[in-house]
């Protein structure tokens, strides 16, 4: 019983030196924002690892969320008896509202997030960050703010190539393996359509892509020992992401989306 | 009276519940190249990251020409920080760039001088150590030794007045490790720098040195010129120079 209390106090006394180690972290960060005309070269830089390196995987995983998307609606509709017409615009809803931010960001944290929790915590054990501050170089800047703002603008930048591959494969499945017209598929989308939507998507995603860079830099700027310090710290940090997203869409879900 | 450059007062430092410092005093003159020794797990490579704040004590101040670093802002803690050059156990160099980005990577994120200027220093801070030819070389492709001086290029880089070196020479052949020897002894002769050398390599430590100084248990055991260290009746001190197994250190 009292290892039990121990253990149940000793893990909520991690949970809250994490959550207060990534408020400090994003208050450094913020502050490292007047710095960021001296660390603009390195942004383009990440912009370009973590974000265009990343459209391969997204479109992959797009196309088939948009597939499997047309095929279940589909599935439904012919359960409840809706007809097929509709099947359009219940996809278009579902993959710019939830899919294509939801799923590319767990993709995301899971590619990126992971890679960066990986490098930095690599940097960690192996002194590089001790030595950037031993130069006077401040590792906020130099390390964090480029990944950080690099996922903050790739990842909406991601969702809109998700929605628009998205649909793409709904629109294939819709034609070819439910039968109806790509007419009648795309004006089912462009009758439900409101960019409102798509705003509240994105916003949603640069909030996610923000989630991923922090938890990512963070769990690797506290990596302890060696390889297995970072693989801890890596897993954590794809755990802690993909927690966090899923929580804060529930939160955009009430605030943006009101019933 | 000596010029009192460094001074660590009353150190504490503990790493959940093992104490590795334990009010431990040191203080280090202008020009002085102490070497600090002891057996692994004293906490010598923490007491050399006290010095510029890499590793904040638990307890007590970290001065520099009086002024205690512990209680500056980043900003006046990155400007003492340039002051110092520092060679790491591993070199930590940057494996995503190029030995001579390396080496001038200090000097670009400072804003100075020209680039120009940088690829002039870095290549004489390179054929300082022997590796001109290494310059577009990446840390990967080194040997442990090329590593080091590669290292060291980038600590001096600055043209620092305080060199701290943590195990120069450990996971080196001899014949390296002696090559490492000599280039630090060159260095801080030609730079005229003070040096701070932590190491558990007494034939290093004679070569560099001109004042030991012993960690046993957290705290300075012994403190002495190599003379004095080679001359010494203190029990701890011989068992660990002549580094037998049998003795007040490890009874």
């Amino acid at each position: 019983m009292n290892i039990g209390l121990e253990q149940l106090g000793r893990r909520g006394m991690m949970f809250v030196r994490k959550i207060g180690g990534l408020s400090m972290l994003s208050v450094q960060f913020v502050n490292s924002l007047k710095k960021l005309h001296r660390s603009i070269p390195l942004v383009f830089e990440q912009l370009y690892y973590l974000g265009v390196r990343s459209l391969p995987l997204i479109i992959i995983i797009s196309v088939f969320v948009g597939a499997v998307s047309a095929w279940q609606a589909a599935y439904q509709f012919k359960f409840i008896g809706a007809p097929l017409r509709l099947l359009g615009q219940a996809v278009g809803k579902a993959v710019v509202i939830e899919l294509a931010p939801v799923l590319s960001a767990i993709v995301f944290a899971g590619r990126v997030g992971a890679g960066i929790t990986a490098e930095l915590g690599t940097m960690r054990v192996t002194e590089q960050i001790d030595a950037l501050e031993s130069m006077g170089i401040s590792p906020v800047r130099y390390l964090v703010l480029p990944r950080v703002i690099a996922c903050l603008f790739m990842v909406p930048f991601l969702v809109v190539f998700a929605n628009f591959i998205a649909i793409m494969g709904a629109l294939i499945v819709a034609v070819n393996g439910v039968a109806i017209s790509s007419e009648t598929f795309l004006n089912g989308f462009k009758n439900s359509f409101e960019f409102q939507d798509l705003f509240n998507g994105l916003i949603k995603a640069s909030v996610f892509g923000y989630i991923i860079g922090i938890v990512g830099c963070y769990e690797g700027f506290n990596a302890k020992g060696g390889a297995s310090g970072v693989g801890q710290a890596t897993t954590a940090a794809v755990v802690i992401s993909s927690v966090l997203i899923l929580i804060f869409n529930f939160i955009f879900a009430v605030i943006l989306f009101r019933i | 009276m000596a010029d009192r450059f460094l001074e660590l007062h009353q150190i504490k430092k503990s790493f959940g519940r093992q104490t590795i410092l334990n009010n431990l005093n040191l203080t280090v003159n202008r020009g002085d190249a102490v070497v600090i020794i002891g057996k692994s797990g004293e906490g010598k490579s923490v007491l050399l990251k006290h010095l510029i704040k890499l590793i904040t004590p638990d307890e007590g101040e970290v001065r520099i020409e009086g002024e205690n670093i512990l209680q500056m802002d980043f900003n006046e803690l990155s400007i003492v920080r340039r002051r110092f050059g520092m060679l790491f156990q591993s070199a930590a160099l940057f494996d995503s760039m190029t030995v001579a980005e390396n080496v001038g990577l200090g000097l670009k994120e400072s804003r100075t001088y020209s680039k120009d200027v940088i690829d002039n220093i870095v290549m004489e801070k390179l054929s300082m150590v022997n590796l001109a030819d290494a310059a577009d070389k990446m840390p990967s492709e080194l040997s442990g030794g090329m590593r080091k001086r590669a290292g060291l290029a980038r600590a001096i880089a600055h043209s620092p007045e305080i060199m701290l070196y943590d195990e120069p020479t450990t996971g080196l052949d001899p014949i390296t490790a002696d090559m490492i020897n000599n280039l630090i002894v060159n260095l801080n002769d030609r730079l005229n720098v003070t040096s701070v050398t932590v190491t558990h390599d007494m034939k290093s430590a004679f070569k560099i040195a001109d004042r030991i100084v012993m960690l046993y248990q957290g705290k300075v055991a012994f403190d002495g010129s190599v003379e004095e260290v080679k001359n010494t009746t203190n029990a701890m001190v011989k068992q660990f120079i002549t580094g037998s197994s049998e003795g007040p250190i490890t009874e």
